[in-house]
């Protein structure tokens, strides 16, 4: 059936060439990273005082929140660019980061309280960063829900990216107001030259790591999220 | 610019008409947010000691879950015989449409709040005259209607209408939730202008964000 059409209509993205080329290398360099991030946690870094191997934990908590929120402001830069452009490509450049923030929120949802309950003796407190991570992560799932929820493609990438602007912009106000209401997380202490060099360094590694984490999987998703399209396409020109 | 208020209000006069003839928006409305109160009265006995403490949070607890139960029903109405298609094809701005839908929730948000307020009031033996609770309900039904009229448009367009509004909803409502909360609690222990200021501050800068950007917005979510 295919074969009586012209190839070039249900033309797939191309494996292999640059791109193959392009993937190893991030693949690779993610791999020397995440092993160098890995040596630099559990055997460079000393230990912190106070809090002891615990706080070992800091050097995935932090990076993963960052790597969420970078996620989402793709997602919100996507977004606008979709709702503009009408180009299919942004919705897919959204929806695949998306996914990447939700999984990486979630982690830092998991982490924080293994961290709190260690140096705070609870597993939680409605402090201003964890309550806006909280209302961000359900933002997000919202935004994967009216997806799923709507039946036409085009119609779910409008709805979908209406609330990626609208999320992204009402977390910023959310950490305002429940700043103003109680706080207790420790404040940036990286940017106050607070974190001694080592830490630092090995902070900065792991999140170096992340990031390219980040764009490996939402590179995969894209790429997964093309090769879905080419299959509807094909499918529904039978 | 007097054409576009005159689009908003025949919009907005369309729905309160028909929201005040059929009544069953309002009736159900204001049942539900009654339950509430009773409910929150099981849940946490208000004695005289904790009275001041948790009786904002029922308050508003009441007035959002009331508020959303009416957003639900915003566009609802206009599914039904294919009303929303006529509405899309007045001769006017979708930004319109979207300013008219919000004087009409704001309305009902209103009209529910002024008869939910003064019962909630007198069943927790609170003092009834209080203008400056009327302020902060006013500028949190503003805000709550902001995105509230832009999410009921969103959600009537999905196959989970009723389950996707408060969840699109509530995570985007949460400032202006807690503003609400506190400076209610401050207004109940009576404490003066200067302390609420932040809270206005908040409540007013979230409106007109929302507005503008639900303006902006609008017109993706009902385009065709």
């Amino acid at each position: 059936m295919i074969g009586d059409r012209n190839p070039a209509e249900d033309r797939c993205p191309p494996p292999g060439g640059k791109s193959v080329l392009w993937n190893n290398a991030l693949l690779g360099l993610g791999l020397a990273l995440m092993i160098t991030a890995l040596y630099l946690v559990f055997m460079y870094v000393p230990t912190e005082k106070t809090m002891g191997d615990v706080q070992r934990i800091f050097y995935f908590h932090v990076p993963l929140a960052w790597v969420a929120f970078l996620a989402f402001f793709v997602v919100f830069i996507c977004s606008i660019l979709y709702l503009w452009k009408r180009d299919a490509k942004w919705d897919i450049f959204a929806r695949a980061s998306v996914e990447v923030g939700v999984i990486f929120t979630t982690l830092v949802l998991i982490t924080g309280p293994i961290w709190a309950k260690a140096v705070w003796g609870v597993w939680w407190t409605w402090d201003a960063r964890l309550t806006a991570t909280l209302v961000l992560w359900i933002i997000y799932i919202a935004y994967m829900l009216v997806r799923r929820y709507t039946s036409d493609e085009a119609r779910g990438a409008r709805f979908a990216a209406v609330v990626g602007i609208v999320g992204f912009i009402d977390v910023p106000i959310v950490f305002l107001a429940i700043q103003l209401w109680r706080t207790q997380h420790p404040g940036a202490l990286v940017f106050e030259g607070g974190l001694a060099a080592p830490m630092l360094l090995t902070l900065m590694v792991s999140i170096a790591a992340f990031t390219v984490l980040y764009i490996i999987l939402t590179a995969r998703s894209v790429t997964l999220k093309n090769l879905e399209e080419a299959v509807r396409r094909l499918k529904g020109s039978q | 610019m007097r054409e576009t208020f005159i689009s908003i209000f025949a919009i907005f006069w369309k729905d309160i008409l028909s929201g005040l003839r059929t009544k069953e928006i309002l009736t159900s409305v204001l049942v539900f947010g009654l339950l509430v109160l009773v409910i929150f009265n099981f849940a946490f006995e208000p004695g005289a000691g904790i009275r001041e403490s948790v009786a904002p949070g029922i308050l508003w607890v009441a007035l959002v879950f009331a508020g959303v139960l009416g957003l639900n029903r915003t566009f609802d109405p206009e599914k039904e015989n294919s009303c929303i298609e006529g509405l899309m094809l007045c001769p006017v701005e979708r930004h319109v449409i979207y300013w008219g839908k919000l004087a009409s929730s704001l309305t009902f948000m209103l009209m529910v709040a002024v008869i939910i307020t003064p019962i909630f009031l007198a069943l927790f033996d609170l003092p009834l005259f209080l203008p400056r609770l009327a302020l902060i309900i006013a500028l949190a039904s503003l805000g709550f209607s902001a995105i509230g009229s832009l999410f009921s448009a969103l959600s009537v367009g999905t196959r989970a209408r009723d389950l996707l509004l408060p969840i699109l909803f509530l995570p985007v409502a949460v400032p202006i939730i807690i503003a609400a909360v506190e400076s209610t609690g401050l207004i109940l222990e009576g404490r003066p202008w200067g302390d609420m200021w932040t809270w206005l501050q908040i409540m007013i800068a979230f409106d007109i964000i929302f507005l503008v950007i639900s303006t902006l917005v609008f017109e993706f979510v009902v385009e065709e």
